[in-house]
């Protein structure tokens, strides 16, 4: 089910409050989120954020087309390598 | 012969069904629009006048999107997730169902035919 429209969006407090800071002073920082539910708010375009997958962050540098989407949807949780065959078997042993 | 938005329609139906025929009105949709243009639903697409077709015509040339133009937003919408890299993105390319449901079993439609996966020795 959708987000009710009165709530507005959900955005991370902490993490509006560093663009913010960035925004003043003009920076470009990469942040480091583990905010992967926060949707994209208009200011945000143009920084970049390292948002968390679980393991690692994956910079992403938010582009106009992203607002209104949730970061996590830009940071993959899940590496899928193939069924079967050599290869497949191969990185499964590695990880 | 009615010749709506690019699209012939088919005589012998009613014309509420034969609106359907047109990519992007469906039953709805076509009735809104027989409503606003004042004509039975009922009567057969033969059976409209040239007044009636006219009606429908600008009717839906000024409140709907259909068929080409339609077709490309859907496509652009498609093309936008995709270029922004995003996970409903990512399941279009791959071709796997983008609204979370399970691929275990199933999810035929989206992945289609069966692909056998070699066995390993």
């Amino acid at each position: 089910m959708a987000r009710s429209v009165k709530k507005g969006p959900f955005i991370d407090p902490s993490l509006v409050k560093k663009i913010e800071e960035l925004n003043r002073e003009n920076k470009k920082v990469v942040v480091k989120t583990w905010a992967r539910r926060s949707t994209i708010p208009p200011d945000f375009v143009g920084h970049t954020i390292a948002v968390h997958n679980g393991i690692k962050f994956i910079p992403i540098y938010i582009s106009e087309n992203m607002v209104g989407h949730k970061l996590g949807e830009f940071s993959p949780t899940r590496t899928f390598r193939g069924h079967g065959g050599k290869l497949a078997e191969r990185v499964t042993r590695i990880r | 012969m009615a010749r709506i938005a690019g699209i012939d329609l088919p005589k012998n139906k009613r014309v509420i069904i034969g609106l359907t025929y047109i990519y992007g009105i469906g039953k709805s949709s076509a009735k809104k629009i027989l409503e606003e243009a004042k004509v039975d639903e009922n009567i057969r697409v033969s059976d409209l006048d040239d007044d009636q077709t006219k009606k429908i015509r600008t009717i839906i040339q000024t409140k709907f999107k259909v068929e080409g133009a339609l077709k490309s937003e859907v496509n652009m919408n498609i093309k936008r997730l995709m270029d922004i890299n995003s996970n409903r993105g990512y399941r279009h390319r791959r071709g796997l169902p983008v609204r979370g449901q399970k691929t275990k079993t199933n999810a035929r439609t989206r992945k289609g035919k069966k692909r056998s996966v070699g066995g390993k020795k």
